[in-house]
């Protein structure tokens, strides 16, 4: 038996009178069942049309050359997004490289050298911090991280790079605390266990005969790891990162605390710059003129824009997985 | 047999897999440092009156009575307009949908819904239902907060329904119950706890979003019920009271922050429970 | 193929007349042209090796495959003279002539009462006094009641295996079918609770025309009165058990029964 779901169109009837303790009638149960599941592609493209109607004014006032203007000025009513699209692209990148080799590292762990008695109680501590609101991390990072930065890392770091070129230009600048720098490492602890959590799934998927085979070979635990688990993960764990960019691109509230909204580019990581999510946060009920609030709508529908292709992407490479597993049993 | 080979090869799988503990290490203590910190500062600045009293004026004492009424209220119209058309649209994706191209389409975008940026989603309702009545409100805010339950409710609907055996159906169907009949008491039955614990999931996800309500429902200074006003709510109220210079205010935002934490750790932790009970 | 000698059993009355019936799943034609009387009151068994089609023909005679996408029949299939293929029946109501019995139990998640009552009232209105008798004969009629008469509100899934299947008879019973049609009853339990449902089979053939799929020719023997054996999706011989088990007219069969293939 391959198939399973109950079919498209019930061939046969038409509506026939039920006896008495039939209740409701199966057309119109379906129909709603349908008209909902109409309900979320309405959603879908009402959030699409919505964002386009408002930022219709800022896009036939400066068209693509939005997306390569760098400037920020509600006075003279001109807006470019290149400052909010830098400084999203570069905290997620630093949450990225940050979170997806310890996130990893964790799930190995997990699944491989943790005391069978600490495996369940870690795991649940994982998925429960997954389920944190960003606020708090947002919060947590305004009042205990950045002021810690502030004062043991980046000073240090802008010392011991004073010299160095290139370097010296990534970490300039006075010792805010608030920065880019600070809100990738926010955005890395909150995707931290999302990450984690989608590996360790994936790689307690792989078939153990697998691993018994190459232990059976006498590979090492990292030989099995590298050689066996991870390709075998490959796409699990890729699709799993990409959800996690994902979330990471749209993320506003642990941004917004810390990162300091500053709309321009700087070359320093230290210097305060913003995101398109900190920046329509921070600014969308105050922006008064006729372009400013289209301008934030504009940056918005930007961010959906690029999150739905990642989303999409990562979509795409856990749907082939899963019926590449399911044409396997 | 190399010996010096297989020493290399020794060593450099306990190099990694110490890497794997550091890194376990590295994460859970920044975790733990989070937790620590809120529940020091959370816990010392809680007393009676955070429940009691309103969001103070700058400098003087208050509480967040507001913000929480606010936000129960908030997620109380977020799952009352989210859950039965998240539970119907899961039931078509995992009943009647499930190899169809509306099937497919939907499935597709709700996964999408799932992740994508809370704040957009605060811009369609501002654009939707604040620009078209002229005022923030409570209510706009509960319909942001809804469009984040429905994506999560269809999801664990779907895959609850997809887990419930098809003999099932088939039996119930040979008894001469037509669909409805066969979902609405047979497979929904079944699929109870899967169904409760999504909401619960639903509800601990939304009780924390901020992004969707800093322009729906806005803010209110004062105790309001009125859903047709702009309402306070426990993440917007901590925003604002910690963004804000007044040590007073930071010492609400903290425990307001602990108070939305243990919500969602008690509904993540109750969702856990009713699923690993109804497994038994 | 030969479609059997149903004209040495001309006394007997037809219930349902299976003719040159296919069905494909897909492209794939997993009934070929079969053709075959079902008796009134009598237990007609199916056997072959899997994938044979046999339980594939239960399947049709109440049109469940429905429920699944690319599943087509073809030919005609008249239960009292009326074709139950006719694009324009009521499936749900041919369903509740016809019970099915599955492999495995399928205790709905309610209580042991709430099981048969959800099908007797699928139906039928009655106030809770008659419902409650309507239910005790069922369970009676399953032989289930004893052991469950002081436990009616428990859940279905309480039960053992074989008491859930009994409960699925009695599920069935309850709403008064015509035909009954039991896939491998018994593949999912024990050698006691299988002669259990083989002794209810016996007595329910005294009301229900009866139509059983089994893997277990010993169980054919015991239980029916006449046997179908197929293969491959085709009909090979039809005849009285006893006769097909003792002298049947095809090699095939011989060699099925005997042991030597499938």
């Amino acid at each position: 038996m391959v198939d399973l779901a109950l079919k498209e169109d019930a061939t046969s009837k038409p509506a026939t009178s039920r006896m008495p303790g039939n209740l409701g009638s199966d057309r119109t149960f379906r129909a709603i069942s349908v008209s909902s599941a109409v309900a979320v592609l309405v959603m879908f493209t009402g959030i699409m049309a919505a964002l386009i109607y408002g930022a219709w004014p800022a896009i036939s006032a400066f068209g693509l050359s939005f997306l390569w203007t760098e400037i920020w000025n509600p006075v003279t009513q001109k807006f470019g997004a290149v400052a909010p699209i830098y400084g999203t692209l570069v905290t997620s990148l630093i949450a990225m490289l940050i979170a997806v080799p310890v996130g990893i590292g964790i799930a190995i762990f997990l699944t491989e050298l943790c005391p069978p008695s600490l495996r369940r109680p870690i795991g649940i501590a994982v998925e429960l911090l997954a389920g944190i609101p960003s606020i708090i991390y947002g919060i947590w990072g305004l009042f205990v991280l950045a002021p810690f930065v502030q004062q043991y890392v980046m000073p240090p770091v802008i010392d011991a790079f004073s010299n160095v070129p290139v370097l010296s230009d990534l970490f300039a600048g006075p010792p805010y605390g608030i920065g880019i720098f600070t809100a990738g490492v926010i955005l890395a602890i909150m995707v931290l266990p999302f990450i984690t959590a989608v590996s360790r799934d994936v790689f307690l998927a792989v078939p153990p005969v697998l691993k018994e085979a190459a232990y059976g070979l006498g590979a090492t635990k990292w030989e099995v790891e590298y050689n066996v688990v991870l390709p075998y993960a490959r796409g699990g764990v890729v699709g799993g990162i990409m959800l996690a960019l994902g979330r990471a691109l749209g993320e506003t509230m642990a941004v917004t605390f810390v990162i300091g909204n500053a709309n321009r580019v700087s070359t320093s990581l230290f210097a305060p710059g913003t995101t398109i999510s900190a920046s329509i946060a921070n600014e969308f009920t105050e922006a008064v003129g006729p372009l400013y609030a289209p301008a934030l709508v504009f940056l918005g529908l930007i961010l959906f824009f690029v999150t739905v292709i990642v989303l999409g992407a990562a979509q795409y490479m856990l749907y082939r997985l899963e019926k590449r597993a399911g044409g396997k049993s | 047999m190399n010996r010096s080979r297989y020493a290399r090869r020794r060593r450099r799988s306990t190099v990694f897999m110490g890497l794997s503990i550091a890194a376990t290490l590295f994460g859970l203590g920044w975790l733990g440092m989070i937790l620590g910190a809120l529940l020091y500062q959370g816990f010392s600045g809680l007393d009676i009156s955070v429940f009691t009293k309103s969001t103070p004026p700058p400098a003087a004492a208050g509480g967040l009575l507001n913000a929480i009424v606010g936000s129960l209220l908030m997620v109380f119209f977020a799952v009352a307009i989210g859950t039965p058309v998240g539970l119907m649209a899961g039931t078509y994706l995992g009943e009647y949908g499930r190899h169809g191209r509306l099937g497919f389409v939907v499935r597709f975008l709700n996964d999408i819904l799932l992740s994508a940026p809370s704040i957009v989603l605060g811009l369609f309702i501002y654009d939707a239902m604040v620009l078209t009545m002229g005022h923030f409100s409570a209510w706009a805010g509960g319909v942001a907060l809804a469009t984040i339950v429905i994506p999560v409710v269809v999801r664990t609907t779907e895959n609850i329904l997809l887990l419930i055996p098809n003999t099932l159906r088939e039996a119930a169907a040979a008894l001469g119950a037509g669909h409805s009949i066969i979902i609405r008491q047979i497979t929904w039955r079944a699929a109870r706890a899967g169904i409760i614990t999504g909401l619960l999931l639903a509800v601990a996800r939304i009780s924390g979003e901020t992004a969707p309500l800093l322009f729906t429902a806005l803010n209110n200074q004062f105790f309001s019920l009125d859903p047709n006003g702009p309402m306070a709510s426990l993440p917007v109220s901590i925003f604002q009271m910690a963004m804000s210079p007044y040590a007073d205010w930071h010492r609400l935002a903290w425990s307001g922050a602990l108070l939305i934490t243990m919500a969602v750790l008690i509904l993540s932790i109750t969702a856990r429970a009713v699923e690993s009970r109804s497994e038994q | 193929m030969s479609a059997g000698n149903g004209s040495a059993h001309g006394s007997e009355s037809v219930k349902v007349a299976i003719n040159n019936l296919s069905f494909y799943y897909g492209k794939f034609k997993a009934l070929k042209n079969i053709t075959l009387p079902l008796y009134r009151n009598k237990v007609t068994a199916f056997i072959g090796p899997s994938g044979c089609g046999k339980s594939t023909l239960l399947r049709v005679l109440n049109r469940i495959y429905e429920m699944y996408p690319n599943q087509y029949a073809e030919g005609e299939v008249l239960l009292d003279g009326e074709n139950i293929l006719d694009r324009g029946l009521d499936v749900t109501l041919l369903r509740a002539k016809v019970g099915m019995v599955f492999q495995k139990p399928t205790p709905f998640p309610m209580t042991i009462f709430d099981n048969i009552a959800f099908g007797v009232q699928l139906y039928e209105n009655h106030p809770k006094s008659e419902l409650d008798g309507r239910v005790e004969l069922a369970l009676r009629r399953a032989a289930l009641w004893d052991e469950v008469k002081d436990k009616l509100h428990a859940s279905g899934m309480s039960l053992s295996g074989g008491q859930q299947q009994r409960l699925c008879i009695a599920r069935s019973v309850a709403i008064k079918p015509e035909l009954m049609l039991f896939d491998e009853p018994c593949s999912a339990l024990d050698p006691i609770s299988t002669a259990k449902i083989e002794e209810l089979i016996a007595e329910l053939s005294e009301d229900y025309t009866i139509a059983i799929v089994t893997h277990n020719m010993q169980q054919a023997s015991r239980v029916s009165d006449y046997s179908a054996f197929m293969f491959l999706g085709e009909l090979v011989e039809f005849d009285v058990t006893e006769k097909l088990f003792t002298t049947p007219s095809n090699k095939q069969t011989e060699n099925y029964i005997t042991g030597r293939f499938g």
